[in-house]
């Protein structure tokens, strides 16, 4: 017995030291560097200003812009993916023909870099490239001039690229419903609407928990969409592109680690309530 | 969702979903083919009005998009090799053992998972100047392989559950020595779940983006993605338009073959490693 555990100890250890070692020690270096005032560009004038970056921060409406950016960024798409997600993982458990050359072609979207996929949508919206303002007869519209209709383009790349990965989720726990729960509502006369909400979905409640949960931290860190549309143009700048912009571009490193900082408190936030609201199922998806 | 209604309907939602799908990809290849220098005269249309390989010879000529090719391919594959060889301890542990540590190993494996990256770039990208390996090839790997374990951990240990380990012993009682039986009984049993685990691990560390453009400024380890985002054109008179496209035809290629080869075990792999960690 106690072999085993210390054989347990052992074969985890590189695991265990190289992910706390590659994130947890940046990130003490960064509640530090939080302190000071820091930039790359003036390395000698480094000293220490206690929470004064955090204030600077918090203060700034470009951190709030930021902020619900990201947040309206992150619950569109996870909504409409559930949706969209939901949808496809039903056509590919029906559509029996279809199935392999299906989850094939969504699988591409999967794999795609999300770069090109930025790239790929960008360039359909842009005025002088693309074809959509033809096809939708909208003229000269410039999709990337205004924050909302950029923000409708970064969302729909998002959507694209990451529903794939939801509708595969969505699926495991699709074919884990008892056939039979369907057979028997149906006899009972309850109608296709019905039958999806009274028995399919309770019954795969966790797995669309764990799905919910990965993604929304996931859109939550959003970075390459928004990079590689628009740089953070007309107010569609993320917490994520915030904290590069401050660290890598200006490389000011006091108040760009207070923002890097932050990003980490969010994220802890949301993972607390996700954990909070919906704890039991996790536990129970997780099969622990 | 009746199985009485025809099943045509079904096919022609599958239909719905695999123009959803590839669509985006269409463009991308349309769009690259147009004539890098004309293909903004008049109004944008879906199809070029004639073929150009054009934007693929400047692409190829391009030293930038070579090198960031091979820095791709080389810190994609380091970086898998290493975290599929660290996970497989780390996950024969999970599967296998029982000790104290699992929970603690798990729960941190999920809280990497949904580490946000970006909230590293300040810290690394002053460390990585400290320590020299920043616009390097290790500078990339190490926080690669960091954020690629859990993705590795869980993959592997879900398919390691599956492998019925009994049949080792099963062997040894026929004869086989420890090594045979490991060799002839349990490797080509784990071989596909490592390889699956393998082909996920690539993928995430082809794409990503972000420890990219934060961690390498030229050539010497730039990256595929970050390559792409920082490409202005050969010149300031000539969109690079076309020769992106052309680059992204290029870097999808091999995604797309991936897929098509291995559409089976990414799904199972995917599936196993979300749904039962």
């Amino acid at each position: 017995m106690n072999l085993e555990r210390r054989l347990g100890w052992m074969l985890s250890a590189p695991a265990f030291i190289l992910m706390v070692l590659v994130t947890a020690y940046p990130l003490c270096y960064a509640v530090v560097l939080s302190l000071y005032t820091y930039r790359l560009t003036d390395p000698d004038n480094r000293h220490f200003v206690g929470l004064h970056n955090y204030a600077v921060v918090l203060s700034d409406p470009i951190w709030w812009s930021a902020l619900w950016t990201t947040a309206g960024i992150t619950l569109v798409s996870v909504s409409v993916e559930l949706v969209l997600g939901l949808a496809f993982a039903i056509v590919m458990l029906r559509a029996v023909r279809a199935r392999a050359l299906v989850r094939t072609s969504i699988l591409i979207p999967y794999g795609i870099t999300t770069v090109v996929s930025a790239f790929v949508w960008r360039y359909a919206f842009q005025l002088d490239s693309g074809f959509v303002n033809q096809w939708l007869q909208l003229g000269d519209y410039n999709w990337f001039a205004d924050r909302w209709s950029s923000l409708c383009v970064i969302t729909l790349s998002e959507v694209w690229k990451t529903t794939p990965f939801m509708s595969l989720l969505l699926l495991a726990g699709l074919v884990q419903v008892p056939e039979e729960l369907q057979e028997a509502a149906r006899v009972d006369g309850a109608s296709a609407w019905q039958r999806l909400w009274k028995v399919t979905l309770p019954n795969m409640k966790a797995s669309i928990m764990v799905a919910v949960l990965f993604r929304t931290l996931d859109a939550w860190r959003i970075f390459d969409n928004p990079f590689v549309m628009t740089r953070g143009a007309n107010d569609t700048e993320t917490l994520s592109i915030l904290a590069y912009r401050q660290n890598v571009t200006l490389v000011n490193l006091g108040v760009g680690s207070a923002v890097s900082v932050l990003l980490f408190l969010s994220v802890l936030v949301i993972a607390g309530l996700f954990i909070k609201g919906f704890g039991t199922d996790l536990s129970r998806a997780r099969g622990d | 969702m009746s199985d009485h209604k025809a099943p045509l309907w079904w096919t022609l939602y599958a239909g719905a979903v695999i123009v959803w799908a590839v669509f985006p990809l269409l463009w991308m290849l349309s769009l690259s083919f147009k004539d890098p220098l004309t293909f903004r005269d008049g109004t944008p249309a879906f199809l070029p009005e004639h073929f150009s390989w054009a934007s693929y010879e400047s692409v190829f000529a391009d030293a930038l998009f070579t090198s960031a090719l091979l820095n791709s391919f080389a810190v994609a594959s380091i970086a898998t090799v290493l975290s599929v060889v660290v996970a497989m301890f780390a996950a024969y542990a999970i599967a296998r053992l029982q000790f104290p540590g699992r929970t603690l190993l798990l729960s941190t494996a999920l809280a990497i998972a949904m580490f946000p990256q970006a909230a590293l770039v300040g810290p690394l990208f002053d460390m990585w100047r400290g320590l020299g390996i920043y616009d390097s090839w290790l500078g990339l790997v190490i926080p690669y392989l960091a954020f690629a374990l859990p993705l590795s951990i869980w993959t592997l240990s879900a398919f390691f559950r599956q492998i019925p380990w009994e049949m080792e012993q099963a062997a040894q009682v026929d004869g086989a020595t420890p090594w045979q039986a490991f060799r002839k009984v349990i490797v080509p049993l784990a071989a596909p779940g490592v390889f699956t685990t393998a082909i996920l691990t690539f993928l995430f560390c082809w794409n990503e983006f972000l420890l990219a453009a934060s961690l390498t400024s030229t050539d010497r380890a730039r990256t595929v993605p970050a390559a792409l985002s920082f490409f202005t054109g050969r010149s300031q008179y000539q969109s690079p338009v076309t020769a992106i496209m052309a680059a992204s035809v290029v870097v999808t290629i091999p995604v797309v073959v991936i897929v098509l080869l291995f559409q089976r075990r990414i799904v199972a792999g995917l599936t196993a490693g979300a749904v039962k960690g």
